[in-house]
């Protein structure tokens, strides 16, 4: 049984919504009531079935909705997608990965047949049956990178690795949490992760970049990012942020259910078998508070988490504007009452 | 005003005389004072095998002062602009050992690096020593333009006309600081403008 494809819009007017089953699934990215920055890396395997773990590339019922929104924000901006000259072989690798995970996950979905270097690459949510030569670019309608990152859910970047450190030198970025691709290509760890507030000080980028450089391929790795975003909005790059910015101020105690969501990203880490560089997917989770609080352990933690939350953390996550009212409507589902240790709901 | 500085941004230190052969010193207004301040301490012989392009600026000062090092060639030029299709020429065909020094204003020492990181030059073999205004040259996220010369803290965009905040996050492949609309939230909001890089 496949997955049943939701129709939904991530703009305008804003029509994406998760089914009960996928609430479940949600990637809740809080195992205590409190949060502050750590190096949560853990190793990427294979999680419980149901769960976004299920696959290690995980394909969901927004898979084709994401589509068409990227497709939108390229045409508007092809800025969100670069790849550096030096790039293409780490593309091909990721190509390689991509088909492979999701023909894996969801052969009802997607297959992949080779036959040496000839492939052919059938993606039937999307209509795609395309037959090229692996390594020749002219053999696809796009750069390697960019021909699967139109297929494929969550941001990629490709990071290059020499000198002891990372590379941001190519990606496909049109869901992120406003960072510009166009503005970060070409910089080092440290200098993309530069605007980042009190996690240079804890000392997280030096261990998290020597974790990173030391990724073996066939043992991927992964770790849990967190933001809110009013409206169900994949788009919230700085590129747009005079657009998506006003969207903040019109949060009200009636309409924080439907309007304020929890962005939840799944980062995982890759290293490539051609190119030695690291593949970055960002996969991008949205849920509105309505839906999130159908489990009401994650309430009261939601709760408890933002309240406590300390306020460079808040102004870094843009959360300072509806904070507030956030807050109080959150308390009115946390009866004070202990939570289980865990991420899971209940 | 401006956050406190981050990992992105740029450090400069002194100019000091690098072992090799063959110098080419970019420069900009009060950048040539770094220059022959250094001069001061290299060893004999040093500008036999140095190139100085010098951007004078306005008021024309210190070419003689740069022409009294007596380099092997001073050559000035009226802008930047003016000055690119040389530099690309001469980084282009430059020989391995080049040594490179960059003083004066940061869009000077920002636009000479980028073209010298297009040519292959690894960005932390170049000698860079600021000098004179803080000027920012910045980047708009929203409309990708770039603005010389900024001095305030917001700065109007010359090409869109969001009022931006001017971060500390730089990019040294567009040789740029980030703008972003500091009033995106509620636009009635106008914050002061403050001459904040004088």
């Amino acid at each position: 049984m496949g997955i049943t494809f939701r129709k939904e819009t991530f703009r305008d007017d804003f029509t994406f919504k998760n089914s009960p089953e996928h609430i479940r699934r949600f990637p809740f990215p809080f195992h205590e009531d409190s949060y502050m920055y750590a190096v949560n890396i853990e190793p990427h395997v294979v999680g419980p079935k149901g769960s976004v773990l299920e696959n290690l590339i995980d394909v969901d019922e927004h898979y084709v909705a994401e589509m068409q929104d990227r497709a939108l924000v390229l045409a508007e901006d092809p800025l969100r997608c670069q790849s550096l000259p030096h790039m293409t072989l780490a593309g091909w690798d990721l190509l390689e990965l991509l088909m492979e995970q999701q023909a894996l996950g969801y052969p009802e979905h997607f297959t992949l047949e080779r036959n040496g270097d000839r492939w052919r690459w059938i993606n039937r949510p999307l209509g795609i049956d395309d037959t090229f030569t692996f390594g020749d670019t002219s053999t696809l309608p796009y750069g390697p990178m960019e021909y699967i990152t139109r297929q494929s859910q969550g941001d990629f970047c490709i990071l290059d690795q020499r000198d002891g450190n990372l590379w941001m030198d190519a990606g496909m970025v049109t869901t992120q949490a406003d960072w510009s691709l166009d503005f970060d290509i070409g910089m080092n760890f440290f200098e993309w992760h530069a605007p980042v507030p009190l996690a240079h000080e804890k000392g997280i980028f030096v261990r998290a970049l020597k974790f990173l450089t030391n990724i073996q391929q066939g043992k991927p790795a992964r770790r849990l990012n967190w933001t809110m975003t009013i409206n169900p909005r994949l788009d919230t790059s700085p590129e747009n942020y005079h657009k998506w910015g006003p969207d903040r101020a019109t949060v009200t105690p009636e309409n924080v259910g439907d309007k304020v969501h929890l962005r939840v990203e799944l980062q995982s880490f890759w290293r490539l078998p051609r190119s030695n560089g690291i593949v970055f997917p960002i996969r991008c989770y949205l849920i509105k508070m309505d839906e999130l609080v159908t489990q009401p352990k994650w309430a009261r933690r939601l709760h408890r988490v933002i309240r406590d939350l300390p306020e460079e953390l808040a102004t870094y996550k843009g959360l300072t504007r509806y904070r507030p009212t956030l807050v109080e409507w959150l308390s009115k589902l946390d009866d004070g009452s202990a939570t289980s240790p865990g991420f899971g709901p209940d | 005003m401006a956050a406190k500085t981050i990992i992105s941004r740029p450090i400069y230190g002194a100019l000091s005389a690098q072992p090799g052969k063959h110098h080419l010193f970019i420069a900009d207004a009060e950048g040539a004072l770094a220059i022959v301040d250094m001069a001061k301490t290299a060893p004999p012989g040093f500008f036999d095998g140095a190139e100085i392009v010098f951007i004078p600026g306005p008021d024309g000062k210190h070419v003689a002062a740069l022409e009294a090092l007596k380099p092997a060639k001073v050559h000035a030029a009226p802008s930047f602009a003016s000055l690119l299709p040389r530099l690309k020429q001469t980084l282009t065909n430059a020989h391995m050992g080049l040594r490179l020094y960059l003083s004066g204003t940061e869009g000077l020492i920002g636009q000479a690096m980028q073209v010298a990181l297009e040519a292959g030059i690894d960005h932390t073999s170049m000698q860079t020593e600021h000098r004179g205004s803080l000027a920012r040259r910045m980047q708009c996220v929203h409309c990708k333009g770039i603005t010389e010369n900024v001095t305030t803290q917001p700065a109007t965009c010359s090409h869109c006309g969001l009022l931006l905040l001017v971060r500390d996050h730089y990019s040294r492949r567009l040789a740029a600081f980030q703008g972003v609309c500091i009033n995106a939230e509620d636009r009635s909001e106008i914050p002061p403008v403050e001459e904040a890089f004088p």
